[in-house]
């Protein structure tokens, strides 16, 4: 069978191998030790013609509820936005898409630039001074300021507030194993970091405090008040942060953070299941020789053009190998330039009406939630998500909303034991009015149900 | 091409334009300072651009147009893979039932997903002849330094806890020795022998009761197939080490030997670069990992089972090394290498590998009269000539590299492996035809004889890019790494 990606044909092939001075293909395997080769062909499915395998695709993309068709109130660290148009057609241009690492500058200023725009741009956001190229993800961003901290301030433990995102506390403690660092979570008080808890936990052996404003609640931590105890403890300051938020929202530079990491998934970049998204990672001037990954700097050609490289690759494994600052190769370039157009559509006004949009519709479903006699968990100010206690089965709700065309909320009971019954609901500013109202009438409903057959 | 500056887009700003189209708020407005104080309301807007939709397009178009991929021209860069990305891909990974759906949904709402993340791992369980995949990491580093969690965790689990060594060969990857830093180890080099390969002897006196694993590339970065794999398996296995595959190079071998088959405890693989996820100018990627069944309790978790009911991630894994990244993987890129896959099927996986090699082994034959050869054997998928000839008439191999910018082609990769003198690795991949590679190498001879005839002209390369040679020394002297808006008084 012939293959369009495959242009050789039997004439070609017949003159290269002559060229080589061999007799077949299969002479230049001989190498390869009979006891290992492989005979045959694999055992998998059999090649599909492009038709056919879109329609196939298709078809199982289709077996999926996707948040166009639905009204999502799902979010717990991944969001549905509001994704500029612009930027898919941005990243589809195959110049961008098809380019490896920008290694050779000449070549690559396309790239080097939309780097330098995007590291702008997250140090804007974030207050900080410098943020590098991108992460894989908000969680193993948060992992690798861990390993940071660690490595600057020689220190052992990490401290981090359960009002951290589950799975990125998941990941900070595998990264932690490998390092053989203590991870130890700081409680939580109505919702947010227990600051008479770090008080009390916070040591000399603490190499940073991580938290994450807004939390995983969607509380807004209180960072002036955090950030005090943390350096006079002689550890870093970890904020984890969703950077559409920063809007609204001091940054975290202002208060003090040495490190900001967190997703710019919400600008721009779908949901995927998950992935791939992208971790972005902002530091002080101090900790700049400190960071992991890609960092792109301005400079000069010999006529005096202005032009970016790759630069303080010191850091890195392709140069330093086991001494490098981390192991990170590949990042999320391709994210980053997504982040940076829907950043740069959003721009100076845009980012702070959607973030100010975020806050406003949740205080509006947090209202409504009220009225209908529902508990919030957690009060106080919130950015785009609300804990609410249903006292039912958080799974049956969701598949009653499945029902109405409304993906629900997060199950706040799978990672918080004493959350049962308790929904993680997000209100971005793709929801309108009419939704958030549906989605209420229909919790409320449920519930009276649900109360009504046990009674 | 013009050598103008493409403006920063900072630097197009005007107040008071915008690029965006939200909603008018159907809600009842609210005090922020009322419902969040003061101190947290921002007061400073950040200082992003405020552009027209048109404004930013020209910018991202202008900036595509100062950019070279694969779409662009040949691309022969070592070690990358960097094949022709299938449109067919990029299509399917945006259908919205693939794009639009999200991580903590209800399982039963994305089975469509599950199926194709539990198909992708048992197509790639057959490629390497593993006993089960991970597809987790979200690239190859990532995948190697969680494999080595994993063997970490095994010799733990067996009471083995003097087992701080991880051994690389000189001609690994830096990803290597900087994964094994990250999960705990120390890293010890063993010596490649006068054919490129790893010295045995040297493995050998390397070895011992505190190895942890062996990290292999093969074919290694020379592009030459460790041949005495079976037997650097045994010195390993022998004294309870582990042996790790960096699949970086599979599109070398698929269908001729299987990691699984060679004694392989670990793999990774990188999707983006043998399945065709593109490389998107630095990522994302995609670094699924393989296990043989003694290692699948500390795979990541969850895993994916399928049941009678259908698909369901498993949590429950007390053995596990916990997560290495939030929720699935790189999802959105294991579509594409799923679809790729699918694509080609089995025979077209095989000749993928066989017109790699011979593709690489065409190009070697006619440069090697031209440029030194270190290591004169039947190359897989690359090989790597050394500059050392055009050295000795003062010309590098970096000049070499930016006098074929000119030319329109992305040079190899340079100066790796480290155990080659002024080296340049050439990966040609499938994809490209006899023709593109023949007006290469006339490009690299025709190069080869300006060295010897009018070297000032590859010295001073390039001459026909947007910006000529950076200085480098100033951009990490002096780092500027972000735009400052000038003050009012500048």
């Amino acid at each position: 069978m012939k293959h369009r990606y495959l242009p050789m044909t039997s004439q070609d092939e017949k003159d290269m191998l002559e060229t080589i001075g061999v007799q077949s293909i299969d002479e230049l395997f001989s190498d390869i030790p009979e006891k290992v080769r492989f005979k045959g062909e694999y055992n998998i499915k059999p090649a599909k013609s492009e038709s056919a395998l879109t329609k196939e695709l298709a078809q199982l993309a289709g077996k999926n509820a996707d948040s166009v068709r639905y009204a999502s109130f799902l979010g717990a660290g991944v969001y549905d936005h509001y994704k500029p148009i612009i930027v898919d057609h941005v990243i589809s241009r195959s110049e961008f898409y098809t380019a490896y690492t920008p290694y050779q500058p000449e070549i690559s200023q396309g790239e080097l630039q939309a780097i330098f725009e995007f590291q702008t741009m997250i140090a804007e956001l974030t207050g900080m001074d410098i943020a590098n190229s991108s992460m894989y993800d908000g969680g193993t961003a948060l992992a690798e300021a861990g390993m940071l901290a660690a490595g600057q301030t020689r220190r052992k433990k990490i401290l981090v507030s359960r009002a951290v995102h589950p799975e990125s506390r998941d990941v900070v403690r595998t990264y932690a194993l490998g390092q053989s660092i203590d991870v130890v979570e700081i409680p939580l008080k109505d919702g947010r970091t227990d600051i008479d808890a770090l008080k009390e936990m916070i040591d000399e052996n603490t190499a940073t405090v991580m938290v994450q404003y807004p939390n995983f609640f969607g509380q807004v931590e209180n960072l002036k008040e955090i950030e005090p105890i943390v350096h006079e403890a002689g550890a870093l300051f970890t904020v984890s942060s969703n950077p559409l938020a920063l809007g609204a929202l001091t940054p975290p530079g202002k208060f003090g953070a040495d490190i900001t990491v967190g997703d710019a998934q919400p600008f721009g970049i779908p949901e995927a299941f998950g992935g791939p998204h992208c971790g972005y990672f902002a530091v002080t001037q101090k900790l700049m020789r400190e960071v992991p990954g890609r960092l792109v700097g301005e400079t000069t050609d010999d006529e005096g053009r202005r032009g970016f490289v790759l630069t303080l690759q010191a850091r890195e494994q392709h140069i330093r190998r086991d001494k490098a600052t981390s192991n990170i190769c590949s990042n999320q370039a391709l994210n980053a330039l997504a982040a940076s157009v829907a950043m740069t559509a959003l721009g100076k006004e845009g980012t702070k009406e959607i973030a100010v949009q975020n806050i406003t519709k949740t205080h509006y479903m947090k209202q409504q939630l009220k009225k209908s006699g529902f508990e919030i968990a957690f009060d106080g100010a919130h950015f785009n998500e609300i804990a609410v206690k249903l006292g039912s089965s958080v799974k049956e709700l969701n598949a009653a909303l499945f029902e109405k065309g409304m993906i629900g909320g997060y199950d706040l009971g799978l990672s918080y034991d004493e959350l049962q019954g308790h929904m993680l609901i997000a209100v971005t500013e793709q929801r309108s009015k009419e939704e958030i109202d549906a989605f209420v009438q229909e919790i409320d409903a449920f519930v009276r149900e649900t109360e009504a057959s046990h009674a | 091409m013009h050598k103008d500056n493409q403006p920063l887009i900072f630097e197009m700003t005007k107040q008071g334009r915008v690029g965006y189209s939200l909603p008018e708020l159907d809600v009842p407005e609210v005090d922020l300072t009322e419902l969040l104080g003061q101190e947290l309301v921002r007061e400073e807007f950040a200082e992003l651009p405020e552009v027209s939709e048109l404004d930013i397009m020209r910018h991202y178009t202008a900036l595509s147009k100062r950019n070279h991929g694969v779409d662009s021209g040949f691309y022969p860069l070592g070690s990358c893979t960097m094949k022709y990305n299938p449109k067919i891909n990029e299509s399917v990974a945006r259908y919205s039932g693939f794009a639009n759906i999200h991580p903590l949904q209800e399982e039963s709402t994305v089975q469509g997903a599950m199926e194709l993340m539990y198909d992708l791992q048992e197509h790639l369980k057959e490629i390497t002849g593993m006993d089960e995949v991970t597809l987790q990491p979200a690239a190859g580093a990532h995948g190697e330094w969680t494999g080595l969690m994993m063997i970490r965790a095994f010799h733990e689990a067996n009471g083995d806890f003097n087992r701080t060594k991880v051994i690389v060969p000189d001609s690994a990857h830096g990803t290597n020795p900087a994964s094994a830093t990250v999960a705990g180890f120390e890293t010890v080099t063993v010596k490649s022998n006068e054919h490129g390969l790893v010295d045995l002897e040297d493995l050998k006196r390397v070895v011992g009761d505190d190895t942890a694993a062996l990290m292999l590339t093969n074919p290694n970065t020379l592009g030459l197939f460790e041949e005495d794999i079976l037997e650097m398996a045994s010195i390993i296995h022998k004294v309870g080490g582990k042996l790790y595959y960096d699949g970086a190079n599979l599109n070398a071998v698929m269908s001729k030997a299987r990691p699984g088959d060679m004694g392989f405890d670990v793999v990774h693989l990188n999707l983006h670069k043998t399945f065709t996820g593109p490389h998107g100018g630095g990522g994302p990627g995609s670094g699924p990992v393989g296990v043989q069944a003694d290692l699948i309790p500390y795979l990541p978790k969850p895993i994916l089972v399928k049941t009678d009911e259908g698909y369901t991630f498993d949590y429950d894994r007390p053995e596990s090394i916990g997560r290495v990244k939030p929720f699935y993987g790189n999802f959105g890129i294991n579509v594409r290498a799923y679809t790729y896959i699918r694509t080609m099927g089995p025979d077209g996986l095989k000749k993928v590998t066989e017109y790699a090699v011979l593709n690489a082994n065409y190009m070697m034959r006619r440069l090697a009269p031209h440029f030194d050869l270190p290591y004169d054997r039947h190359c897989k998928h690359e090989f790597v000539l050394s500059g050392r000839r055009q050295k000795k008439l003062g010309v590098r191999t970096l000049d070499m590299a930016k006098r074929l910018l000119d030319f329109g082609y992305h040079p190899p990769t340079i100066y790796f492996p480290l155990n080659v003198e002024e080296g340049m690795m050439i990966e040609p991949t499938e994809t490209e035809s006899k023709e593109t590679l023949d007006d290469f190498i006339d490009a690299m001879i025709q190069i080869a004889r300006e060295v010897e005839e009018n070297p000032e002209i590859v010295q001073n390369a390039p001459h026909t890019t947007v910006i000529n040679r950076l200085d480098e020394t100033k951009a990490a002297r002096k780092p500027v790494l972000r735009y400052q808006k000038p003050t009012d008084s500048e």
